[in-house]
């Protein structure tokens, strides 16, 4: 079996400003991170024939979508000979992985891919929302569809959804507190070195474990920071990337398993989620293994599902996150797998999957600055996507 | 049980009404496949086991067992009970027949995985959620 994805290579990346509440204009943002990912790559918008997006111009939650396939089409007058957006595909980097497999299979030789977010602005002063009600249709204030079974029982947010994984972990692995607060504090540690992160200034355990708590284990700090803001990356045919300004990343392996049940509260095993399929997807589909990856950006939504990335991607043994990440050593800069480097959404915001890619993007170009990995990082991973949704990408320098 | 909180209720179908509105007579009901005697959850119109269509509600004992469960504290909705306990819960008669729930009538602080727990219906108009309550209470 070919491996079609290594026919993918990125060739460039985009972020616009990112803030707590920007009070933008979405689709501003969005093409901000559009064309400087484009000039980025050394590339002119005429040369971009694909686009794809997560989720796509969908109602939902305020805030949760700053533009539709087609709105950037249009505003860039862009000439497209493949595009595509949704929310039903494997988590927010399945919308990349649909680049990969479009030039891939020779439909584009350039596809802008984005991801782009005004939570912070829509949300305004009232705090982070719950989801409303689900289905739509008919004017009825009633739930249906995926959140029927959830909202009845006063279960709004992908807080609560989360904190029951987390809990069952606790459960059967003993994990703590205490060993969970270093997604967050490493999170924090990282961010201090990153000028455009949200939230900078040192946190201690002790910082943590006073949080108010939101649904346990959950506390204030597990949870990620809504903000404004869009990321963009471009995805080249290899074969089409010999004349563009940056040395390509290899995409050298994807995950889009999902061979579970897709559902929030129905998935076989409740110490993990969607995300140990598309794992276990990915080292099928490579000989590298998890001791030749030198970075992982590894989605914190809630804190609780890095560690079950963690996991799923072998960097540590089923229900050893915990003690893994306990104290912060292997998972810092310098220790033996960095994770998060440019802070998380816990405290780089809240940009939604993309901002993992980015930063793996950044790392393996070495342009992480004070963040920056030492040893000149040659394989990292980009992974996204909690409960129902799980997708990630292995990626190689050159 | 003391005051009801607010709920956003379910738009009853007729694919459903047994699980929503089973409560009106005290059933706590799933529909289940008549040839191979499997429990669905959520409705289906086949059975994910055998592919049959011959599905019809059947009620079970309201005898389960607390998964997993978290307490809410966030004021998503304002309520005068928080921290309250949101699980989901195992019905006995089936492995991984699950759903998410609240247990009620005892402290959330008192809610332990592995708790046996047994249903209770709080009536909202036509719907009548299925709650738990520990089995001992």
């Amino acid at each position: 079996m070919e491996v079609l994805e290594r026919r993918a290579c990125i060739t460039g990346i985009g972020q616009s400003e990112v803030g707590r509440r920007l009070g933008r204009d979405p689709l501003g943002l969005t093409l901000d991170a559009c064309l400087a990912a484009i000039e980025d790559a050394g590339l002119t918008r005429d040369r971009i024939d694909g686009l794809s997006t997560y989720p796509g111009a969908i109602g939902g939650a305020p805030g949760f979508t700053g533009a539709g396939v087609a709105e950037v089409h249009d505003a860039l007058r862009l000439h497209l000979d493949w595009y595509g957006g949704g929310i039903e595909q494997p988590g927010q980097l399945g919308s990349v992985v649909n680049a990969c497999m479009a030039v891939a299979c020779g439909l584009a030789s350039h596809v802008l891919c984005f991801r782009s977010v005004w939570e912070g602005t829509a949300q305004g002063k009232g705090g982070r929302a719950g989801i409303g009600v689900g289905g739509g249709g008919g004017g009825s204030p009633r739930a249906a569809g995926p959140l029927e079974y959830a909202l009845p029982f006063r279960a709004y947010s992908a807080a609560n959804w989360i904190a029951m994984f987390a809990q069952r972990h606790f459960h059967e692995y003993g994990t703590t507190r205490e060993q969970m607060a270093w997604i967050a504090l490493n999170a924090r540690r990282n961010a201090a070195r990153n000028p455009r992160a949200i939230y900078r200034d040192p946190m201690t355990l002790e910082d943590y474990l006073a949080a108010r708590m939101i649904s346990t284990p959950f506390c204030l700090y597990d949870c990620d920071v809504p903000v404004d803001g869009a990321t963009a990356v471009v995805v080249s045919r290899r074969d089409a990337a010999r004349d563009l300004r940056r040395k390509p990343i290899g995409v050298e392996a994807v995950g889009t398993a999902l061979r579970g049940r897709p559902s929030w509260d129905q998935f076989d095993d409740l110490t993990t989620m969607a995300l140990r399929d598309a794992g276990a997807m990915l080292w099928e589909r490579t000989d590298l293994r998890p001791r030749d990856v030198d970075v992982a950006l590894l989605y914190d939504g809630f804190s609780f599902i890095s560690m079950a990335w963690l996991e799923a991607l072998g960097f540590c043994g089923k229900g050893e996150s915990g003690p893994f990440i306990a104290g912060g050593e292997r998972i810092a800069l310098d220790g033996e797998i960095p994770l998060n480097t440019h802070g998380g959404q816990l405290s780089a915001g809240r940009l939604h999957g993309y901002g993992f890619l980015h930063e793996a993007c950044v790392q393996l170009w070495g342009e992480g600055g004070a963040r920056q990995v030492p040893g000149s990082p040659e394989v990292a991973v980009a992974a996204a996507g909690g409960g129902p949704l799980g997708g990630c990408l292995l990626l190689t320098r050159g | 049980m003391s005051e009801k909180p607010f709920r956003v209720l379910p738009r009853v179908t007729d694919q459903n009404r047994h699980f929503w509105t089973g409560g009106a007579e005290g059933k706590l009901q799933f529909l289940r496949c008549r040839p191979c005697g499997t429990w669905v959850h959520p409705p289906a119109p086949v059975c994910p086991a055998c592919l049959s269509r011959d599905l019809a509600a059947s009620a079970v004992s309201g005898r389960a067992s607390v998964v997993t469960v978290t307490l809410n504290h966030q004021p998503w909705v304002p309520a005068p009970d928080h921290p309250y306990a949101i699980a989901i819960v195992e019905i006995e008669e089936q492995p991984g027949l699950r759903l998410m729930t609240n247990v009620v009538n005892c402290p959330p602080e008192a809610v332990r995985i592995g708790m046996p727990v047994r249903v209770v219906f709080e009536p909202h108009a036509d719907v009548y959620v299925p709650l738990f309550e520990p089995a001992g209470a």
